[in-house]
């Protein structure tokens, strides 16, 4: 993966928005209420920060330890974790391939390969250089008979084919 | 969205019933099917008598170990002086199998009666359903078919939440679960202590699959036993099962069978065969964690916990890999173990260092650049990487290549003596 393919900001100068504000801290207050401890909103907590700003900040790490009243440190110890946390930005869309041993004989690297091709994003993990597009390989997306599975942010598609990456390409344009 | 087939003659519908019906999916058409009544019956039963029924029934869990559903319930405290909790175990990410995925987009419902209904049996008051983060639109039904559930007030006391996983294969480890529930990183953790005795938030705790919970609906409604009675061949296996079916057979999918069906049946019969001009080299019968089956173990084992153990391998959680005679046998348990060392949490130095070499060394052997050595190196790790660790991920990874060195010996041999042209591994 290239890493200087990222935009990622030096930690302490990334523009900085605090997510846990209005609506969204209701939220969090909601599910505080399905744990017996703050700590446990902890997971609920990252995926509201990466909705709101895409990916999750150091800074941003550092307001969800305040709020939930962990350490920093800590919190980012979970978010390396969890594969699903971008520590980094990320292109607009978002898409895994699920290259696992059932899908790879079926043909995954070549969708992959289609996948780097149409969007221009040409090395897995680099974003494409209009910003829309960040394709990487992923381990076992639980769709094994519909292989090979593609997740262009939260849209599953089943059964794609190298064929078929062109036309669903230019569906998310 | 439709669901990809017909039922075949040869199944037996049990949890699949309803499957590409999108009536089923809403509260009202669920109810309508019968939904929710035997809940509503388990509500006015007690618990110990739910728990009997299950036992009754021999349903054991459908995740992989296969652990008798009633007896890990009858461990918890019957006496009930702190909180108890159930966990549902729907972060399903065991290469090859993909049959939670099909119950929660199906029939959402019929897995929150049988949380419900598993809850109340072992008194919990609150219930987590921990759906993997890769899981968006399986999370999307769950999520809609819950808010319907409780608006109508079907769950009385007990509190059901649905919580996400972030992309953790080792969180389907039921301690990591809990781990990760917790706000935690997803390591396992040592047991004793077990769950039912210090699990989550050190509170008695259950954990049961998706499967495991769709089926106890339908068993409280026929009765322990007629579920009893649905085995083929060993009758310490009762019940159905979803076969999912990938790789290289005409119609993948997910089957439902009585258990002890023949596998070969399943293959030929209801998922049309191998693809066209192909024969069948090997298969893992469930999930990437048990040994490989070569042709002829698997055209003659049966599908239950017992039949396929008799052949050297697993019923695992029933995710049939197919692989025809066109498959490099190195290249993918090179990528099974590939799957293992990224997945490993990285507590147990057996694990975090086996499953990366293991890898290693098999990229190096593809590449042309293996030595003579590498095949006794690699089962001299897998043996140090089977049972030393917290969780099983380390033995998961051994598995498959211990068995593959057994059974397709001269596929490595080939790289190793330079009879296969190199494979760059990227």
């Amino acid at each position: 993966m290239s890493v200087s393919a990222h935009p990622t900001p030096q930690p302490g100068t990334e523009e900085y928005q605090p997510v846990f504000v209005g609506g969204t801290l209701e939220e969090l207050s909601g599910i505080l209420t399905r744990y017996p401890t703050k700590q446990a909103a902890l997971l609920p907590a990252l995926w509201l920060v990466q909705r709101a700003r895409g990916w999750i900040s150091d800074r941003n790490m550092a307001e969800v330890a305040e709020v939930l009243g962990l350490t920093p440190a800590y919190v980012k110890g979970v978010v390396t974790f969890y594969t699903m946390y971008h520590q980094h930005p990320v292109g607009r869309y978002f898409v895994q391939v699920c290259t696992t041993s059932p899908c790879n004989i079926c043909g995954a690297e070549s969708v992959v390969k289609a996948l780097l091709d149409a969007t221009g994003a040409k090395e897995l993990g680099a974003t494409s250089p209009d910003g829309k597009w960040t394709v990487i390989e992923v381990e076992c997306l639980g769709a094994c008979g519909f292989a090979t599975p593609v997740l262009i942010n939260d849209d599953c598609i089943e059964s794609v084919t190298p064929e078929q990456v062109p036309e669903l390409v230019r569906k998310y344009k | 969205m439709g669901y990809p087939h017909k039922p075949h003659s040869k199944e037996t519908l049990v949890l699949s019933k309803h499957f590409g019906e999108a009536d089923a999916r809403t509260y009202k058409g669920w109810v309508k099917r019968g939904g929710y009544e035997m809940l509503a019956q388990a509500l006015t039963m007690e618990p110990a008598r739910v728990i009997d029924v299950v036992k009754e029934s021999g349903l054991r869990g459908r995740g992989g170990a296969g652990f008798p559903t009633g007896l890990k319930w009858s461990f918890m405290p019957k006496e009930k002086k702190k909180p108890h909790y159930l966990c549902v175990n729907a972060d399903e990410s065991e290469p090859g199998t993909f049959k939670d995925r099909e119950i929660m987009r199906w029939t959402p419902h019929a897995l929150l009666e049988g949380a419900a209904i598993a809850a109340h049996a072992i008194q919990a008051e609150v219930v987590y359903v921990y759906i993997r983060g890769e899981f968006t639109e399986p999370w999307a039904v769950m999520e809609k078919a819950l808010a319907e559930a409780t608006a109508a007030g079907v769950f009385g006391a007990i509190k059901l939440h649905l919580h996400r996983g972030a992309g953790a294969y080792i969180c389907g480890e039921e301690t990591a679960l809990m781990s990760s529930i917790e706000g935690k990183r997803g390591n396992p953790r040592i047991k004793p202590p077990f769950p039912a005795a210090a699990g989550v938030f050190g509170m008695p705790t259950t954990i049961n699959n998706v499967e495991t919970l769709a089926a106890v609906p339908p068993i409280l409604k026929k009765g322990a036993s007629w579920y009893k009675g649905l085995s083929l061949a060993s009758p310490k296996s009762t019940g159905t099962k979803l076969f999912s079916v990938c790789g290289h057979v005409q119609r993948p999918g997910n089957y439902e069978v009585t258990m002890g069906f023949p596998l070969k049946d399943l293959l030929y019969d209801l998922c049309g065969g191998i693809r066209p001009g192909r024969t069948l080299k090997a298969c893992i019968p469930g999930g990437s964690s048990v040994p490989i089956l070569n042709r002829e173990e698997t055209e003659g084992c049966l599908l239950d916990y017992e039949g396929v153990v008799e052949k050297g391998s697993m019923l695992g959680s029933g995710g049939v890999i197919v692989f025809d005679d066109s498959t490099d046998m190195v290249y993918q348990i090179m990528r099974l173990a590939r799957f293992y060392a990224h997945e490993s949490c990285a507590q147990c130095t057996q694990c975090r260092e086996g499953t990366a070499w293991t890898t290693k060394i098999l990229e190096r052997i593809l590449a042309g650049q293996g030595k003579t050595a590498d095949l006794d190196l690699l089962l001299d790790l897998a043996d140090n990487m089977t049972g030393k660790t917290i969780c099983v991920l380390s033995d998961s990874c051994a598995a498959p290549v211990v068995s593959g060195i057994k059974k397709f010996r001269n596929e490595f041999e080939d790289y190793l003596a330079g009879r296969r042209k190199p494979v760059m591994v990227a």
